[in-house]
C-alpha cells in the first residue's frame, strides 16, 4: 500500500464510520448509463447552467442593482458623462475596467441561451422518443418546470443592465400586464411598485434573479435528476435491451470520465463563445430611457415565440364591454397562445396513455416512425413554435431577403393556421413509409445490386436477408390498436353511464391509431420466404429463424 | 513602484498612438479629399456644364425645368446637399423602380456631382454641401452624439447604424458600410432623403450632427466583445447560439457517444 | 387500482404474443485496436496527456494574456483582452474535457453491462407495511375522530401567510392610485421642447418633413431626476409638420395643430413601445417593436398591425414669443389599453 492509497482507505473510513458513505458507494459507483449522443442534450442544459451560477458569481461581485441616477465617467467614449442609472452604469464598470468582466458576461449570456436551446432540444429528444411514458410522466412535468424557470430566469437577467433594449422588452411586459381583465392595472402597479419604470424593479428583478429563480431551479434539478436516478435511464432499443434491463457503462469510470469531460467541454465551447463573440453589448443600446427604441427591439430568443404571437395579431380584436376594454390583441398572443402551447406539452402524456390504455412501464424508447401520430403531433408543434420565433424576427427578415414586412407579417398569419396541420400530415407520412421501408427490408433483405439469369431466362436482383440484430430493430415495436368502444347500452338494455365520455376517447385514439404499420411476425417473414425465390441462392447465409412456440424454417 | 510607472506609461501608448494616428488620417484626408464645391462659390461655368449633365441624365423624370411631376419630386428649392447625398451614393440617377432607390456606385465623379449640385442649387437655395471641418468625427463628441442617435435614429438605422427595416419593403440603410462617407450622412440628417423625415439645425444642431458622425465613426471600430454579429441584436445572437454553441457541443457529443475503433 | 393489475406486465410487449420474433440478445462485443495492441493503447495514452498538457498551456497563456492585455477602455483594448482571455480559458477547459472523455474511449473499459431493472412500485408486502404505519399514526393523533381540531388546526395553517402578506401587499404596489395612467406632465402652457436636450421649439423651426422627438419643457433638474423618467415615460410626444393640405383633422380637432404641425403621444396603444419610425413620404408612424404602422395625416389611426386604437393627440398653440406649447393635456389616456381606460 502506498501513502496516498493508505491515507484514502484512512479518509474513507472516517467518513463511512460516520455517515454511512459505503452504502450509497456500493450502491451508486457502477450504476449502468446507456451511452447515445442523444441523451447528453440534457447534460449541456445542467452544465450551462452550472456555468451559469459560476460565470453570475463573478458578475455580482461588480454589479450595482440600483436605480439611482449617476453621472457615469470613463469607458466607454460614447458613454462617457451620461446620466444613468448604477446599475447601467456598473455594467459598463464590469465590462470595461474590469480584467476577463466582459468575457464574463459575454459566457453568462451565451450560456443562458445555449441552457434554453439545450432544455429545449432535450425535451424534442423525450418527446419523439415517448421517454415520458410511464413511469416518467412525473418528471415529464418537472421539465417542463424547469422550462418556464428557465424563461424566467432568462427574462429576470436579461432586464438587469437597465439599457434602453431590456427596458423596453419590460415595457412591453407591463403593456401586457395591463391587458389582464379587471386586475390589470394593479398587477402593473404589483409588478413596477408603482408607475412604470418607477425605481423598484431592477432591484426585485435582481433578487428574483440571483436568489428565487435559481433556487426554484435548482430544487427542480435536484428532483429532475434524482427521478432519473430512481428510473434508471431508458435506452434505445436493440438486441439484448428489454424493459428490465439497463445495458451500458459503469458510472465509474467511464461516466464519471465521459460526463465530466463533457462538463469542461460544454464549459470550453462557451470560453470561446464569450471570447470570440459580441453579446448584448448594452452600451450600444444605451441606459434606459422612455423615449427611444432601436429597430431590431427583439427579447432573447427564447421569448421571440411571444413576440412574433404579438407581432402577428391583427389589432381589430381589441373589444369594448360597455365602458370596459378588453385587449384581446394582447391577451390571446401574449397569454392564450403561450397557454395552448404549454397545456400541449402538460397534458400530452396522459392524454396519449389514455388513448393507448397504456399501463406498463417503458424503458426502451420508441424509434420516432412507429409512433408517427406522436411525431407529427411533436413536428406540427415544433412548426408553430418556429412560425411565431420567425414572425418576431420578421423586421429581419424583411431586410435581409429585401421583403415587406406587412407581407411577411400576412404570410406568417395563414402559415401559423396551415403550417402545423400540413407539418403533420407531411411527418405522419413520412412515418408510415419508412415503417413500410422497415417491413419491405424484413422481409426481403438487403438489395445486393447482384443479378443473376437463371436457366429459364427470367432474371432477379439477389436479396440478402437482414441480420438478427437489423431485423430485432425492425420489429421490436407495438403497433396499438385503437380503443375498442363497449355498446351504448349493457346487457340489460340499460344506457351505460360514461357512454360519450368514452365515444370521445376512442375517437381520439382512432386519430391515434388509426393509421399503423404492423411489425413483421415470424410467420409473415416465413411466407415471404416460401413465395420469393429471391433468396434462394443465399439460403445458405440466412439466419435460422425462430417465434414462440412455432419455428418457421427458411425455404431451403 | 517603477514596474507600475512603466506600466501605466504603457497603457496610455496605444492611446497616444491612435490619436496621432486619427490626427494623421484627417491630416491627409484634408489634404488629399477632393473639397466639395459649396452653391456659395459655385462659377456659372459649373452651373452650365450641371445644366447640361441635367438634361442628359436626370430631366428625364425629373422634367427639363426640375420640377419634377406627381409621382417625382421637384428638385427646385432641394439645395446642393441634397444632390451631392443622392448622387454621389448613387442613389441617382434611380435605374429601376423599387420600394426605394438604393444605393449603387455613384456615376459621376466628384467634379461633375458638384457641377449638378451647382446647377440644381442654383434654381432655388437650400442646404449647402457641409464643410470637411463640420464633418470631422476627430472634433465632434461621441457621447452627445450617441444620445442624439438613440432619440432620433436608432429607431430605425438600429442602435449601432446598422440599418432596419421600414413598411412595405422599405428599409433604412446601414450606416456602417465602407462606402458610406460622413458627408452623407450629414447631408441625409440634412436633406432628409426618400423616406427620412428632415433633421434641421434647429431640431439637431449642426454640431449635435458633428456628433453624431463621431458616434458613427466609434462603431465603425467593431464592436469590444469581439465578433460583432452583425450588430442585430438578440435574434441573430439566438441564432450564433443554436448554429455554433449548440452544433459544437451535439457534434462533440457524438463523439462521446460513439464507439472508438 | 387498474394500475396494480397491470403494472406486473413489466414492459416486454414481445413476450406477449406469440408469433413474434425472440430478442436475439446483446450484440457480439467489437474489441478496439487499443484492447489489443499495445501501440495503439500507447498512442491513445500519449494523445491523452497532450490533451492535458494542452489545458495546462491554456492556463498558462491565460494568466500571460492577464498581464500583457491589460484593457484600456478602448474597444480595441478590451477586444484583445477578452479575445485573450477566452481562448486561454477556452484551451484550459477544452483540453481537459477532451482528454477526459478520450481516456475513457479509447483506455477505460468499454465492455457494456447489464444492470436489471425493477418495478417502481413498492411490493404488496411492503406497500401493507406502510400503510399500516400510516394508519398507526393517523389513528395516535385522532385527527379523523377530532373535528375541531382538524378545522381548528387547518385554518391557522390557512391563514398564517397573512401576517406576511398583508403587509407585503400594502406597499409592494406603491399608493396603488392607479388613477395616475390619465394624466400626464403636460397641462396648458407647457412648452414642448426637443428630448433630450430640452430645447423648447419654436413653430417656425419645424419644417415641412421634419420629426422632432419632444418632451415637456421642465428644468434641467426635474429631467435629471428619477420621477422624470416615470413622466417620460408617459409624456414624449411626436410632432411633425405636414402640409395642411395633406393633413385630415376631425371637425372637434380642427384647433389642435397649428398651421399643419401636429402632435401624437409616441407611446404605442399596443403595449406601449415608443413608435418612432416617422416615413417622411407616406407620413406613416411605425412601432419597430410589433409594426403597428399610424397614419399621421388621418389622426395617427392604425393602418397595419396590432394596435386598435390612435394615438393619442397633443392639442397645441403658439405662445407669444413663437414657442410650441400644449394646450392641455391629453384628453385620453396614453398607451396601452387596460381594463378601465374610459372609466
Amino acid at each position: 500500500m502506498s501513502t496516498t492509497e493508505r491515507a484514502a482507505a484512512g479518509t474513507a473510513d472516517y467518513l463511512d464510520q460516520r455517515t454511512g458513505l459505503g452504502k450509497a458507494v456500493k450502491e451508486f459507483a457502477r450504476k449502468t448509463f446507456p451511452d447515445h449522443w442523444s441523451f447528453l442534450l440534457g447534460e449541456v442544459a445542467l452544465y450551462s447552467f452550472v456555468i451559469l451560477i459560476l460565470s453570475g458569481f463573478f458578475l455580482t461581485m461588480f454589479f450595482v442593482p440600483s436605480m439611482a441616477l449617476i453621472e457615469h465617467h470613463g469607458a466607454p467614449a460614447t458613454m462617457d458623462g451620461v446620466l444613468m442609472s448604477e446599475a447601467f452604469s456598473s455594467t459598463l464598470h464590469m465590462s470595461f475596467d474590469v480584467r476577463g468582466g466582459l468575457l464574463m458576461r459575454q459566457i453568462h449570456h451565451w450560456a443562458a441561451l445555449l441552457f434554453m436551446a439545450a432544455i429545449v432540444t432535450h425535451m424534442m429528444r423525450v418527446f419523439f422518443t415517448g421517454a415520458f411514458r410511464k413511469p416518467r410522466e412525473l418528471n415529464w412535468l418537472v421539465g417542463i418546470g424547469l422550462l418556464i424557470t428557465g424563461l424566467g430566469a432568462g427574462f429576470t437577467g436579461y432586464s438587469l443592465p437597465d439599457d434602453v433594449l431590456s427596458g423596453n422588452g419590460l415595457r412591453i411586459t407591463d403593456g401586457v400586464i395591463k391587458s389582464i381583465p379587471i386586475i390589470g392595472s394593479y398587477m402593473s402597479y404589483f409588478v413596477f411598485g408603482g408607475e412604470f419604470p418607477g425605481e423598484d424593479i431592477i432591484p426585485r428583478l435582481f433578487t428574483l434573479h440571483i436568489l428565487v429563480v435559481p433556487a426554484i431551479i435548482l430544487a427542480m434539478i435536484g428532483l429532475h435528476l434524482m427521478m432519473v436516478v430512481l428510473h434508471k435511464h431508458t435506452q434505445y432499443p436493440g438486441g439484448g435491451r428489454t424493459d428490465k434491463n439497463v445495458v451500458g457503462f459503469p458510472l465509474f469510470p467511464v461516466y464519471v470520465a465521459k460526463a465530466g469531460g463533457f462538463f469542461f467541454v460544454v464549459f470550453g465551447v462557451l470560453a470561446l463563445m464569450g471570447g470570440t463573440m459580441a453579446i448584448n453589448n448594452v452600451w450600444n443600446y444605451g441606459p434606459y430611457d422612455p423615449s427611444p427604441v432601436s429597430a431590431g427591439a427583439q427579447p432573447d430568443w427564447y421569448m421571440l415565440f411571444l413576440e412574433g404571437s404579438l407581432r402577428l395579431m391583427p389589432g381589430v380584436t381589441e373589444y369594448m364591454i360597455g365602458d370596459y376594454t378588453l385587449s384581446l390583441n394582447v391577451l390571446v398572443p401574449a397569454v392564450i397562445i403561450p397557454g395552448i402551447l404549454f397545456t400541449f406539452l402538460i397534458v400530452y402524456p396522459f392524454v396519449e396513455a389514455r388513448v393507448t390504455k397504456d399501463k406498463r412501464e417503458h424503458h426502451v424508447l420508441d424509434r420516432p416512425r412507429n409512433v408517427p401520430v406522436r411525431t407529427g403531433l411533436g413536428v406540427a408543434f415544433l412548426t408553430a413554435f418556429i412560425i411565431l420565433a420567425l414572425a418576431g424576427s420578421n423586421d429581419l427578415i424583411a431586410t435581409h431577403f429585401s421583403l415587406s414586412i406587412n407581407e411577411i407579417t400576412w404570410v406568417f398569419r395563414i402559415l401559423l393556421f396551415v403550417g402545423p396541420w400540413f407539418a403533420f400530415w407531411v411527418t405522419k407520412r413520412i412515418c408510415l413509409g419508412l415503417q413500410r421501408k422497415d417491413r419491405e427490408l424484413v422481409l426481403h433483405g438487403h438489395e445486393t445490386g447482384r443479378i443473376v439469369r437463371f436457366a429459364n431466362g427470367e432474371y432477379i436482383e439477389v436479396h440478402r436477408p437482414l441480420d438478427e440484430q437489423e431485423r430485432w430493430l425492425r420489429v421490436a415495436y407495438d403497433a396499438p390498436t385503437p380503443l375498442e368502444l363497449e355498446p351504448q347500452t349493457d346487457a340489460r338494455g340499460v344506457p351505460r353511464k360514461g357512454y360519450k365520455k368514452e365515444r370521445r376517447w376512442a375517437r381520439l385514439s382512432r386519430f391515434f391509431y388509426e393509421d399503423r404499420i404492423e411489425p413483421v411476425t415470424p410467420s409473415e417473414l416465413a411466407a415471404a420466404h416460401a413465395h420469393g425465390s429471391h433468396d434462394e441462392l443465399e439460403g445458405a447465409k440466412a439466419p435460422e429463424l425462430h417465434a414462440g412456440d412455432t419455428t418457421h424454417e427458411g425455404d431451403r | 513602484m517603477k514596474a507600475l510607472a512603466a506600466r501605466r506609461h504603457h497603457r496610455l501608448a496605444p492611446v497616444v498612438l491612435l490619436l496621432l494616428a486619427l490626427l494623421a488620417t484627417g491630416g491627409l484626408y484634408a489634404l488629399l479629399a477632393p473639397s466639395p464645391a459649396s452653391a456659395d462659390s459655385a462659377s456659372t461655368q459649373d452651373i452650365e456644364t450641371g445644366e447640361k449633365l441635367f438634361q442628359a441624365n436626370c430631366a428625364t423624370c425629373h422634367g427639363p425645368s426640375a420640377t419634377g411631376t406627381d409621382d417625382v419630386p421637384s428638385l427646385v428649392g432641394v439645395g446642393a446637399a441634397a444632390v451631392d447625398f443622392q448622387v454621389s451614393s448613387g442613389r441617382m440617377p434611380m435605374q429601376s423602380n423599387g420600394p426605394q432607390a438604393i444605393r449603387k456606385p455613384a456615376q459621376f465623379d466628384a467634379e461633375q456631382t458638384a457641377q449638378l449640385a451647382a446647377y440644381v442649387a442654383s434654381l432655388g437655395t437650400g442646404p449647402t454641401v457641409p464643410t470637411d471641418e463640420q464633418v470631422d468625427p476627430a472634433l465632434g463628441d461621441p457621447a452627445t452624439g450617441a444620445a442624439v442617435f438613440r432619440t432620433n435614429c436608432a429607431m430605425c438605422h438600429n442602435a449601432v447604424g446598422a440599418g432596419g427595416a421600414l413598411s412595405e419593403g422599405k428599409f433604412a440603410p446601414s450606416l456602417l458600410e465602407a462606402d458610406v462617407t460622413d458627408r452623407q450622412i450629414y447631408e441625409a440628417m440634412q436633406t432628409g432623403p426618400q423616406s427620412m423625415p428632415v433633421f434641421n439645425d434647429a431640431n439637431i444642431t449642426p454640431e449635435e450632427k458633428r456628433d453624431v458622425i463621431a458616434y458613427i465613426e466609434e462603431q465603425r471600430d467593431g464592436s469590444a466583445g469581439g465578433l460583432s454579429l452583425g450588430s442585430l441584436g438578440p435574434v441573430s445572437e439566438g441564432l450564433w447560439a443554436w448554429v455554433v454553441g449548440l452544433g459544437l457541443l451535439i457534434g462533440a457529443a457524438v463523439w462521446i457517444g460513439a464507439k472508438s475503433s | 387500482m387498474n394500475d396494480n393489475q397491470h403494472s406486473t406486465e413489466l414492459g416486454d410487449a414481445q413476450n406477449r404474443d406469440v408469433d413474434r420474433f425472440d430478442d436475439p440478445g446483446l450484440p457480439e462485443h467489437r474489441h478496439r485496436r487499443a484492447d489489443s495492441d499495445p501501440a495503439a493503447d500507447k498512442r491513445a495514452e500519449r494523445q491523452v496527456v497532450v490533451l492535458f498538457l494542452i489545458s495546462i498551456i491554456g492556463t498558462v497563456a491565460s494568466i500571460v494574456a492577464y498581464f500583457v492585455f491589460r484593457p484600456d477602455g478602448t474597444t480595441d483594448g478590451v477586444r484583445i483582452s477578452t479575445l485573450t482571455l477566452g481562448l486561454g480559458m477556452a484551451f484550459a477547459l477544452l483540453g481537459i474535457g477532451l482528454a477526459a472523455v478520450h481516456w475513457a474511449k479509447t483506455l477505460m473499459n468499454d465492455t457494456e453491462v447489464t444492470e436489471e431493472r425493477h418495478e417502481q412500485r413498492t411490493p404488496d408486502a411492503e406497500r401493507e407495511i406502510a400503510v399500516q404505519k400510516l394508519s398507526d399514526g393517523a389513528a395516535d393523533s385522532g385527527i379523523a375522530r377530532r373535528g375541531v381540531l382538524k378545522g381548528a388546526a387547518l385554518s391557522a395553517l390557512a391563514i398564517f401567510p397573512l401576517t406576511i402578506a398583508v403587509p407585503l401587499v400594502s406597499s409592494v404596489g406603491g399608493d396603488w392610485n392607479v388613477s395616475k395612467f390619465r394624466h400626464t406632465r403636460w397641462d396648458k402652457g407647457t412648452r414642448l421642447a426637443i428630448d433630450p436636450t430640452g430645447r423648447p421649439i419654436k413653430a417656425a423651426d419645424v419644417t415641412i418633413g421634419s420629426v422632432f422627438h419632444v418632451i415637456p419643457d421642465a428644468t434641467e433638474e426635474e429631467r435629471e431626476s428619477h420621477a422624470w423618467i416615470t413622466e417620460k415615460a408617459k409624456a414624449v410626444v411626436l410632432v411633425v409638420r405636414l402640409d395642411p393640405r395633406d393633413l385630415k383633422e376631425a371637425e372637434d380637432r380642427k384647433d389642435w395643430s397649428y398651421d399643419g404641425i401636429v402632435a401624437y403621444s409616441k407611446i404605442c396603444t399596443h403595449v406601449g413601445c415608443p413608435v418612432a419610425l416617422y416615413e417622411q413620404q407616406t407620413h406613416h408612424l411605425l412601432c419597430p417593436c410589433h409594426q403597428s404602422t399610424f397614419d399621421i395625416a388621418d389622426g395617427a389611426k392604425v393602418v397595419f398591425g396590432p394596435a386598435k386604437r390612435p394615438l393619442p393627440q397633443l392639442p397645441i398653440a403658439v405662445d407669444d414669443e413663437g414657442y410650441l406649447v400644449a394646450k392641455s393635456d391629453f384628453h385620453e389616456p396614453v398607451g396601452p389599453s387596460y381594463w378601465e381606460r374610459l372609466k
